[in-house]
């Protein structure tokens, strides 16, 4: 892909840009990923030293309809990467509807979250398990609205001409990005709700 | 602007504005995304904070001037020692640091700029947006933040007042920011060195100053993000009613102090690599010979990477660690000393038989060689468990740190300014100031801080306001050394400033040393070499050796001196 020619062309600061945004993306990743073990390695040492690790009168977490969530946003990934396959072979529209699935199923989650959140017994401030429960879920949702707002931008941006046809890292980057914050949730949810 | 296939392509006019040159200095104060503009912008901000932190310190010192808490009260004082720990670490030597960088990285690998301006650009505005926050929380009803750097709960949980917005709470915002802005930076630094490198440069063609460079941003990258979470969650603490370091609520303090010192102590090596980078040039350039060990000196920052993730605990020898965690890492941290061991006797090997050009880069250079030995050596001794019990806290790990993060890294901050300021600005500095500067600066610090390893042998807490008399005398010499070092700052903005405005012209290559960036015209063009990156042909360093750095040198050269 890159021949000396290309190596010598003015704009060579800018033609790898591509590479450079998914390599970048990579770094960023590794480094967000040690925040996240940081919170799980506190949430382990709290539960495992907690002499009483549930709040009074709080039995345990429901399960069932956070496993549908997870199941939801665990496929949005496979969904993400047929995005992705289309686009490589220049299918537009067929990426943007498979794109906006992602995004869809990404929002549910999102949502369900939040009524999982309204419905239940205990706060922020209840114990360090309350603590770590909102804590965890809350900065992992937030991970998932950043993703979904990238993936907006990276939809809008295929509508402008001629943008996605050199290459696409960015969309390579945002959906790299969008399968760690899944990778993420599934220890999430084996740490959270799976264990007890 | 076409790509010429020629052998010489056509001398390029100067079209572009000479980032460095003090003309068109509006420029600083916009959303630049040029890596020298950003480099120049960190590095005069900083200079700013660090006259802030100096007059803090300055304060501190006429306080422990007289062994009666007399000059501010008592609680003033905890809050002067926290916001100057503070503002030293955060807002100048990471943002220093963070201008070298800018300024030196893409130069020495042959490359036009960052990887992502854009990122470095908002980076650096995070900058003065956290400094002034932080230095907002002076005028807070409650004062600044008063915990001490480490901001360890319970006391960093306290809220006496009641308000919302408190200097605690302004001090954890901002140094999470400082913490954002590290990281982007820190992406941005580790992929430019990554993919951007010239033809031909292969690892062991680096400069040390890129290598170390490295390896102190992989730090920023594994360290910082354990520091957020523990900032975030006491954050929660502190407003939101959580009990993650409530030992009532069923938390637990000693994770703080994990998680803090799990990046506060290697923050220190992230500080101190890129200085050990900074030896590690321009030994060679004072000495005339080529770095002794270069890629054992290369890789050896790379042990201290690694080391330095797994000794943290250290800090905490006294905060009830039980006695097998207290071996662990104090064998892990003694380790430490065979790398940069390996490092200083490589600097020495150098020097020796050298024909040494004692410029005031060089001075600073060989004054911080000297003080690291000596920080060095105290280091172990604090690694060493029972001494460290008994002088944990006292004056005398204030003395070894401030050996380390003053004698040691602003020195070696110093030199760099010294050697590449007329890189980017095209102009020398005066040599009688900046030797001037470095006498003053020599006295003052080793006034300043030899006294305190005194005083903390003898038992001086750290921290205190007020003192028994019989600490009095090692407490006069180091106020004497402070207002010392406060004097020392003047000749040297003097010379800054004068020789920016209108110093000798440099030229492109006046220290005749050898790499890529002075290969360049003084200052360099906007993209540096553009779309005429040279072939890098051998290790860097060869100085007395009948060998070229690059294919086609003399072209380079005699380019750069035309434009």
């Amino acid at each position: 892909m890159t021949t000396p020619i290309q190596a010598q062309s003015p704009s060579h600061a800018h033609s790898h840009a591509g590479g450079h945004n998914l390599t970048g993306m990579v770094i960023f990743l590794c480094s967000e990923s040690v925040i996240f073990l940081a919170f799980f390695a506190g949430y382990a040492v709290f539960k495992l030293s907690a002499p009483q690790w549930l709040p009074a009168g709080v039995e345990g977490l429901e399960v069932r309809t956070p496993l549908i969530n997870t199941i939801i946003l665990v496929s949005s990934s496979f969904v993400a990467w047929f995005a992705e396959i289309q686009l490589q072979r220049g299918r537009l529209w067929a990426f943007r509807g498979l794109w906006l699935l992602t995004m869809a199923m990404g929002s549910y989650f999102l949502l369900g979250q939040a009524l999982e959140w309204q419905g239940l017994a205990f706060s922020l401030s209840d114990g360090v398990f309350g603590g770590c429960f909102y804590l965890l879920t809350g900065f992992h949702g937030l991970h998932v609205l950043t993703g979904v707002l990238l993936m907006a931008l990276m939809l809008a941006r295929s509508f402008r001409a001629g943008n996605y046809e050199g290459g696409e890292a960015g969309v390579a980057s945002v959906s790299l990005f969008w399968h760690f914050v899944d990778v993420i949730w599934i220890l999430l949810f084996l740490l959270i709700y799976v264990w007890r | 602007m076409s790509s010429s296939a020629s052998i010489t392509p056509p001398l390029r006019p100067a079209s572009h504005p000479l980032p460095g040159a003090p003309d068109n200095w509006r420029r600083f104060f916009t959303f630049n995304t040029d890596a020298k503009v950003i480099g120049i912008q960190y590095i005069v901000l900083a200079l700013f904070y660090l006259l802030v932190g100096g007059l803090l310190a300055m304060v501190i010192r006429g306080e422990l001037l007289t062994p009666e808490s007399d000059l501010v009260d008592p609680s003033v004082y905890n809050g002067l020692y926290t916001m100057h720990g503070t503002v030293m670490l955060f807002l100048f030597l990471f943002p220093i640091l963070n201008g070298l960088n800018n300024l030196l990285i893409p130069p020495m690998i042959g490359a036009p700029d960052m990887a992502f301006p854009k990122l470095n650009a908002l980076a650096f505005w995070l900058f003065p947006l956290f400094g002034t926050l932080l230095m907002l929380s002076f005028f807070l009803p409650g004062g600044p933040s008063s915990s001490g750097w480490w901001a360890y709960p319970p006391v960093s949980t306290q809220n006496p007042l009641g308000h919302f917005i408190n200097g605690q709470f302004v001090w954890i915002v901002a140094v999470a920011l400082s913490g954002v802005s590290s990281i982007l930076g820190a992406v941005n630094f580790v992929t430019t060195i990554l993919r951007m490198r010239a033809p031909g440069m292969g690892w062991f063609r680096m400069p040390i100053f890129c290598w170390t460079a490295l390896a102190a941003q992989i730090i920023q990258l594994v360290g910082l993000p354990v520091l957020t979470g523990g900032a975030v969650m006491l954050l929660f603490d502190l407003s939101f009613g959580t009990s993650f370091f409530q030992p009532e609520g069923g938390g637990d303090p000693m994770l703080y102090q994990h998680f803090f010192w799990f990046y506060s102590h290697p923050a220190v090596y992230v500080m101190v690599l890129p200085v050990f980078g900074i030896f590690s040039e321009l030994f060679p350039v004072y000495a005339r010979k080529p770095l002794f060990g270069y890629p054992l000196v290369a890789l050896a920052s790379f042990a201290i990477t690694g080391l330095s993730l797994i000794v943290w605990v250290h800090h905490m020898f006294y905060s009830g660690t039980p006695q097998w965690m207290r071996h662990l890492f104090m064998f892990s941290t003694m380790l430490i000393a065979v790398p940069t061991g390996i490092k200083v006797f490589a600097w020495i090997a150098t020097l020796w038989r050298g024909r040494l050009r004692l410029t005031t880069a060089m001075l600073f250079c060989l004054g911080g060689l000297v003080n690291f030995i000596f920080a060095g050596i105290t280091g172990v001794m604090l690694a060493t468990v029972p001494v460290d019990i008994h002088v944990g806290n006292t004056y005398f790990v204030v003395g070894h740190f401030h050996y380390v993060i003053f004698n040691t890294i602003t020195f070696g901050v110093y030199a760099a300014i010294y050697h590449w300021f007329p890189k980017f600005t095209g102009r020398l500095l005066y040599e009688g100031l900046g030797k001037l500067h470095f006498v003053l600066t020599f006295v003052g610090s080793t006034l300043n801080f030899l006294p305190m390893h005194w005083a903390g042998l003898m038992g001086m807490p750290r921290r205190v306001a007020s003192y028994d008399p019989e600490f009095a005398l090692a407490n006069v010499l180091a106020s004497l050394g402070a207002f010392l070092l406060g004097v020392a700052t003047i000749p040297f903005l003097l010379n800054l400033v004068s020789s920016w405005v209108r110093g000798e012209k440099a030229g492109p290559n006046p220290w005749n040393a050898i790499g890529l960036e002075w290969l360049l015209p003084s200052p360099p063009p906007l993209e540096n070499f553009e779309d005429d990156v040279p072939t890098v042909l051998n290790a860097p360093y060869g100085y007395g050796l009948d060998r070229p750095l690059v294919a086609d040198e003399e072209r380079y050269v005699q380019r750069s001196q035309r434009a």
